[in-house]
């Protein structure tokens, strides 16, 4: 899956980056506690939240995550936008809430990290 | 032949907390180091700076690179940690309700950074500080 069809499938706003949202995803993380980001690393990754600040695009920079979701219609402010877009992660915005926003990702095949 | 980075970690600013680890991930990119060991590297770093950050009131991060391995150490002055073995324990954590809405205080930071470096070290007396020293392998990266 890219970026773009999950995009597509959570009809989500493009707040950064669009020129990389035909890069690859392999997995799907969501939560609003950065440590447990922190305990799941992989490559490839995609990043769905409803935390706003930049400790979310520093996680991700950390981590090698490749583009962050904002679920529940949240937008970060410009600072946060502007500091992903220095480390080049893509930034979505979607209407859509954490648990369903998984869901349709997980039934459309992007699944989360497979061993423990 | 070893380059050492050092960089202060300010306590009176969280939306900053990160910043010397990331510097210190730009520096090893540059540096052309294997991305696995950059990146078990930033995470143990940034686990150890967000701590410095919202324990200890902020301290300071030594970045030691040597050809077969890479040392950090974390050090503040803040209150140290009275019981190190719960401390280590997954899901102990002493943050407050604010500090967990800001996405921390899951109790996992202590234990993450154990797990992403090869060898770990942790040193803390109440009143006066931690020490933390971390040491990530340039060959054989964990998991
Ligand atoms: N540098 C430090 N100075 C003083 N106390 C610390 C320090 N680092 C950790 N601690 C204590 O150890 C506990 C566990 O730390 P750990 O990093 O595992 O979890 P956390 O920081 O509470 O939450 P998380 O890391 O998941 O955001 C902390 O809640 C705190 O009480
Ligand atoms: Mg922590």
């Amino acid at each position: 899956m890219t970026i773009k069809d999950i995009s597509t499938l959570l009809n989500c706003s493009v707040l950064c980056c669009e020129e990389r949202l035909g890069s690859d995803v392999h997995m799907a993380c969501g939560s609003d506690m950065m440590s447990d980001v922190l305990a799941f690393v992989k490559d490839q990754a995609v990043l769905l939240t409803g935390l706003l600040n930049p400790q979310v695009v520093r996680t991700a920079e950390m981590m090698d995550i490749i583009c962050i979701v904002f679920v529940r219609g949240k937008t970060p402010g410009q600072d946060v936008v502007e500091l992903a877009r220095e480390k080049g992660v893509v930034i979505l915005s979607t209407k859509e809430r954490m648990y369903e926003a998984c869901g349709k990702l997980y039934e459309s095949g992007l699944k989360g990290r497979k061993e423990p | 032949m070893s380059i050492v980075l050092k960089h202060e970690i300010p306590g009176d600013d969280f939306s900053r907390a990160g910043e010397a680890s990331s510097a210190v991930k730009n520096k090893l990119k540059q540096m052309g180091i294997p991305p696995e060991v950059i990146r078990n590297v930033s995470i143990a770093a940034y686990e150890g700076e967000i701590n410095a950050v919202i324990h200890a009131n902020g301290g300071e991060i030594t970045v030691t690179v040597d050809p077969d391995a890479i040392v950090i150490v974390i050090s503040d002055t803040g209150n140290g940690i009275p019981d190190i073995e719960l401390a280590m324990q997954e899901g102990y954590t002493t943050a407050s309700d604010n500090i967990r809405a800001l996405g921390f205080g899951a109790g996992m930071g202590l234990p993450n950074m154990k797990k992403y470096a090869d060898e770990f070290d942790i040193r803390s007396e109440a009143g006066k500080g931690t020490v933390i020293t971390m040491k990530i392998y340039m060959k054989r990266p964990k998991d």
